[in-house]
């Protein structure tokens, strides 16, 4: 493929691109894209990545600790399916021409983020409850919004990540609503996750449009069908009646029905700690990515043997063509 | 003819944004003989976007046989599905 272009034929490419984009269709890995397009593709998705991986951290945290074994199998089955979820994605990201292991690094090296919200702790079983109704709910809103992307890998991969995910919430929720409907000690219990993990999911959508770094080029290259704030607003439309049925209090006094908006207003998120967590300096940020890179180092050998055997074969091979080539000598 | 003629196996994306799907097969030389036959051979009604043609011998293909030992276990796990969690018809579109 050709890789050096005049300025004419850049813009003619880069027009015929848009013009794709705007008529809804899909912009496929063979196809030309601005390196724009690239680079913010594989922030993005390779962020996503990382985040169903980091993710499963404080959630496996509980999988011993489940409090029966029904819980533990939901449970396991849950972080299993993230981790599948990171490996759709970081493969829908090598379809941009970077490897795993440069993405890996970059994780490592506090270059690339993940969602902010997994550097929260998960300190009681009702934090899993929480985690799976309201981290999960909020990735669904984002994730459904995405399966309209503009990148096909990303958009297919959205579509089946979806489908994965719709057990995810329902579990979150039925383990809150059991706990809701239980002991007051147990209701209690689940009050105080939703009054930790409510603020931080409101944050997992970023920040303001207007405050938004990457969003308005991302609209217009339809990487994003659907701003932060928008998503935002669906997702606390969605949660109000959640929390009532069971019996559950959303912790904004500023939460209420806005008739003529035909939409909940509600408070303004705390920005100074969104900035702090997103800065690496949230109450978990250091022990999820050293767990990571531990995890990573003590899988090494792992990866020594499989390059070990590589090369065995090759060698074994190389001698045996050898072998063929010297008795065809001898005939 | 097949002894020298390698099988490929055709793949179409119908529309952009859609995955590849396996149409069949054929004959060919080589993989770009290959490609111009599938065009000829399985878009003959403008049924893709794009085409991938893979040596029949490089797939790799598990047997009906094996299922029992591949998708058993994953019987008695219905907590994998939505359906699985029983909740109040208000919130159960969720
Ligand atoms: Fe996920
Ligand atoms: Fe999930
Ligand atoms: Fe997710």
């Amino acid at each position: 493929m050709k890789t050096e272009f005049t300025q004419a034929e850049l813009e003619q490419l880069e027009a015929r691109f848009q013009a794709r984009i705007d008529a809804e269709e899909k912009i496929e890995p063979k196809d030309w894209m601005p390196a724009g397009y690239r680079k913010n593709l594989v922030r993005q998705i390779s962020q996503h990545a990382h985040s169903e991986v980091i993710g499963m951290q404080p959630e496996g945290n509980w999988i011993t600790r489940a409090p029966s074994l029904h819980r533990k199998c939901v449970l396991l089955a849950k972080v299993q399916d993230e981790g599948g979820h990171g490996l759709y994605l970081y493969s829908a990201t090598e379809t941009l021409g970077v490897s795993r292991e440069e993405l890996i690094e970059a994780l490592h090296e506090g270059v690339a983020k993940y969602a902010s919200i997994f550097n929260y702790p998960a300190l009681t079983w009702a934090d899993i409850g929480a985690i799976g109704w309201l981290v999960d709910g909020a990735a669904i809103v984002n994730q459904v919004s995405l399966q309209r992307t503009s990148y096909g890998p990303y958009a297919r991969g959205m579509v089946r990540i979806c489908k994965e995910e719709s057990f995810h919430q329902r579990q979150g929720y039925h383990i809150m609503m059991t706990l809701a409907r239980g002991t007051a000690e147990q209701k209690a219990m689940a009050q105080d996750a939703l009054d930790r993990f409510w603020w931080p999911s409101l944050m997992m959508f970023g920040p303001h449009d207007a405050e938004s770094a990457h969003s308005a080029q991302s609209m217009k290259w339809k990487i994003k069908r659907q701003t932060n704030d928008e998503l935002r607003q669906k997702y606390v439309d969605q949660s109000v009646r959640q929390a009532e049925v069971i019996g559950l209090t959303i912790p904004d006094p500023a939460l209420k029905w806005n008739e003529a908006r035909g939409h909940y207003d509600f408070g303004e998120i705390d920005w100074d700690e969104f900035n702090r967590v997103i800065n690496g300096n949230g109450m978990c940020n250091r022990q999820r990515v050293a767990h990571h890179i531990k995890a990573h180092e003590d899988g090494a050998w792992v990866r020594d043997a499989i390059a070990a055997y590589e090369s065995k074969k090759s060698r074994r091979a190389g001698a045996a063509a050898a072998q063929g080539e010297m008795s065809c000598q001898t005939i | 003819m097949s002894d020298h003629m390698k099988l490929f196996e055709v793949f179409i994306r119908s529309r952009r944004g859609l995955d590849h799907k396996h149409v069949g097969s054929l004959h060919a030389e080589d993989a770009q003989q290959a490609l111009e036959y599938a065009r000829d051979v399985y878009t003959r009604r403008s049924e893709g976007v794009s085409i991938w043609v893979v040596n029949s011998s490089d797939i790799v293909a598990s047997q009906e046989g094996d299922c029992e030992s591949f998708y058993d276990p994953l019987d008695d796990k219905p907590y994998r599905h939505a359906t699985h969690y029983q909740l109040p018809e208000e919130v159960n579109n969720m």
